[in-house]
């Protein structure tokens, strides 16, 4: 294997591995490729079963001299999974199963023609749409951090090579540090893990510590639970982001870079060390880089499933074999971060986003969004949306061409009711919040904030104050138990959500939910616990007649909370059949068949929902 | 000690040596040895202790502090149910009662037989399959209610086999 050791060399490889993957799929020698998606998301919807099909299909129909297959990484679209991309044509299929492999290859490999049933159709207009570019969801997206997914085959130097990969680093290693530094801070980005503080800034704190030992972070451990941003980047193009990693090392003089991902990634740890290998044999990693200097080595670490380790003093201390509990800063990691040296933790979207800002200048990336916040944002859209995946739009795009223009809108005719960003540290938006360009200060003004970029639909059949609980739950498990304010107030307020959601909330509990949150917010000592009572505030805020008929009328209009429903059997409806009773398993439903109707004895029934899902006729109704 | 077998402790003890050159390696040990022996019982930390000279009270620490570390023995097979936000909204608490009432047990608890963990797992990042469960690594796309059963029949019958 041949080192890359010089700027020449590296140019070189560039340009012959720009070439080789043109000529992959531009047709031009004959051959047409079979690409396909097969990360975590596809591979739960059977693409590696799929991928498997068509090897066998090309090799008994020998197909082989002007066939081949492709691994790529992430569409985005991942709810139409498994996805099938024919070169060079670029027809796409989607929700491709195994039996429809032969039918592909007969009908589009071996015929030329396109099979119209497994093109993806328009949801309003049922438009059959062969081509990705022309899908909706893709309409006003732009990929920066996405940056090569869905192109490259992710296990492979030389296609990241020919898809723009180390141009930054070299434009960076051709520059003093400071240079890069400003470059950094020119194009306005700021951090993607949640807190959007300017990326340039917190290098230039790091530079300027002075010490014979440095480190980068990188924060892969995405907890942030509805979020899957940095998994799918590091599944489609680890290289980019280790490249970024580096341009940062070199920015502020660190010689070791540390990825902390999450244990629940196990793709994505499998790919990172993969591009670490390579780059290894390549020189690409190691001493003198391209032949300057610059040394770098990079190392991974796994997270442990605990929450709070994306907190950066936290994950520190993780890193350092410790519990994952946060520290007072002052003093920041910039000054003293791992093993007390000067260290940056930066997540992994943004230093995806570094190698772009190097290749193709500041200017092009700050060119892009509203006047703070620069650039693109990747979101992991989901919930009660028909387009479920993942997104990178400029930011200044409105959450209303985020849900309806991408997102393809509420599915089954139901209702939007609140879309939630920044996950338990976040709020909840609602439909006056529709029309607002998204960016970080925007978010927070409306009592959200933009955090890694998870972003939930919720609609009428959601329960506002079973969400708040929901959140709740979550970062009472998690809180590390450091501070009191957090370790308590988390436990105080969901107890007081759980007596809500039971019946027997009273007025007084809502003005406890605020002074709990008031404490929270002013003493706790990090950001999981400063945030904890947002989700909690933001429904309250936009909410307020939910929380009230909890309260009073003891109702839940979305018929989530157990104790304030009932199953009800309509007598007018009821075919007297029986079926319902049949299958109750606390037998607390009563009728004779084919003469009398069906009741549900309430006070036996543990609204198991068991009849509501069995009745042929529709008859049972939730109330 | 005693209960710890010779061979075991050896391969504990390599492991610990494997990372001897790495700075503060604790983590990437008890990650090892969780997945090699499925939980961190006292006597593998003790073991641990004695490698690395880092206290067996830290260590207990440092495993009580994360969900990913055990101190006993998971099933044969984790059923991992997603209670992330994206799974939460389209139902899957129903799923994780359905898992639960069927095998008799609650989350974070194991069969008598020993074939079965629930864990109630928050985001696995299959947000867009939404409901879905992991089961041992496999991810279990858009469940309903209904395909509990057949799912754990599945893994009754492979255990059987």
């Amino acid at each position: 294997m041949q080192k890359i050791d010089s700027f020449k060399k590296l140019e070189e490889e560039i340009r012959i591995n720009s070439e080789k993957l043109v000529a992959k799929y531009d047709g031009k020698d004959g051959f047409r490729t079979i690409a396909m998606c097969t990360d975590t998301g596809c591979e739960a919807t059977h693409a590696l079963d799929v991928y498997a099909e068509f090897e066998k299909q090309i090799k008994e129909k020998h197909l082989e001299n002007n066939t081949r297959l492709a691994h790529v990484g992430c569409f985005g679209l991942c709810s139409q999974g498994p996805f099938v991309k024919i070169y060079p044509e670029e027809t796409l299929y989607r929700l491709v199963k195994v039996e429809d492999v032969e039918k592909i290859v007969d009908q589009d490999i071996i015929g030329k023609k396109v099979v119209e049933e497994l093109l993806y159709e328009d949801i309003n207009t049922h438009e059959k749409i062969r081509k990705l570019e022309d899908i909706p969801f893709y309409k006003k997206q732009v990929k920066i951090a996405l940056h090569g997914c869905g192109v490259i085959n992710q296990e492979s130097l030389d296609e990241s090579l020919g898809c723009d990969g180390f141009k930054g680093l070299k434009k960076a290693l051709s520059m003093t540090p400071q240079e890069v530094i400003d470059e950094v801070l020119a194009s306005g980005l700021r951090g993607r893990g949640g807190g959007g503080f300017p990326t340039g800034r917190k290098w230039q704190f790091a530079k300027n510590s002075v010490s014979d030992e440095k480190y980068v972070i990188c924060n892969g451990d995405e907890g942030d639970p509805g979020a899957f941003m940095d998994r799918s980047v590091l599944e489609g193009n680890a290289f980019e982001v280790i490249e970024g990693m580096m341009i940062a090392g070199y920015a502020i003089g660190a010689q070791n870079g540390y990825f902390y991902v999450r244990a629940e990634y196990p793709k994505a740890v499998e790919r990172l060390k993969n591009a670490i290998k390579l780059m290894n044999e390549r020189g690409l990693l190691g001493d003198n880089i391209l032949g300057t200097d610059f040394s770098f080595r990079a190392h991974i670490r796994l997270g442990a499933g605990a929450f709070v380790c994306g907190e950066e003093t936290a994950l520190i201390n993780s890193i350092q074999g410790q519990r994952g509990m946060p520290r007072p800063r002052p003093p920041f990691p910039a000054v003293k971060g791992l093993w007390d040296k000067p260290s940056i933790v930066n997540n992994v979207e943004t230093l995806a986003n570094i190698p772009y800002i190097l290749r193709e200048g500041a200017s092009s990336f700050n060119k892009l969004g509203t006047e703070k916040s620069k650039g693109t944002k990747v979101f992991a859209l989901g919930g009660k949306v028909r387009n479920v995946g993942l997104v990178e739009v400029p930011m200044g795009v409105t959450l209303r061409e985020l849900v309806y223009d991408i997102g393809g809108g509420v599915p089954n005719g139901k209702k939007f009711k609140a879309i939630q960003t920044g996950g338990p540290s976040g709020g909840c938006l609602t439909e006056k919040d529709l029309d607002v360009p998204i960016d970080y200060d925007n978010l927070i003004a409306r009592g959200s904030m933009m955090g890694s970029g998870g972003a939930i639909v919720m609609d009428e059949d959601n329960c506002m104050v079973d969400v708040a609980k929901f959140y709740m739950e979550f970062i009472c498990d998690e809180s590390c138990g450091k501070c009191t304010p957090c370790r308590i107030g988390t436990k105080r307020v969901l107890e007081i959500l759980n007596k809500i959601v039971s019946g027997n909330g009273e007025m007084e509990d809502i003005e406890a939910l605020r002074d709990l949150a008031d404490t929270m917010r002013d003493g706790a000592l990090c950001a999981l616990g400063q945030t904890a009572a947002n989700p909690v505030l933001s429904t309250m805020a936009n909410f307020m007649d939910e929380y009230v008929e909890h309260i009073k009328d003891k109702t839940c209009r979305a018929h989530v909370c157990k104790s304030l429903m009932q199953y009800v059997i309509d007598p007018e409806l009821c075919k007297k059949c029986s079926k319902c009773a049949r299958n109750c398993p606390v037998e607390c439903i009563s009728g004779v068949p084919g003469k009398e109707p069906y009741v549900i004895d309430q006070s036996k029934c543990i609204k198991c929902g068991t009849c509501y899902s069995v009745c042929p006729f529709g008859a049972i109704s939730k109330r | 000690m005693a209960a710890l077998q010779q061979k075991a402790k050896e391969q504990i003890v390599e492991i610990c040596r494997k990372y001897k050159d790495e700075p503060t390696p604790l983590m990437v040990i008890l990650s090892e040895v969780q997945t090699e022996y499925g939980y961190i019982p006292l006597e593998v930390q003790e073991v641990i202790s004695e490698e690395t000279h880092i206290p067996v009270a830290e260590i207990y620490g440092v495993v009580t502090f994360y969900s990913f570390f055990s101190l006993k023995p998971k099933g044969k097979y984790v059923i991992g149910v997603c209670l992330g936000t994206a799974c939460y909204v389209k139902g899957s608490q129903a799923i994780i009662d359905k898992f639960c009432d069927l095998l008799k047990i609650q989350p974070g608890e194991t069969t008598e037989d020993g074939l079965f963990t629930i864990s109630a797992l928050r985001c696995i990042g299959a947000c867009s399959l939404a409901p879905a469960c992991s089961i041992n690594g496999k991810v279990y796309p858009t469940l309903t209610v209904d395909k509990v059963q057949g799912i754990i029949d599945e893994y009754k019958k492979e255990a059987s086999v």
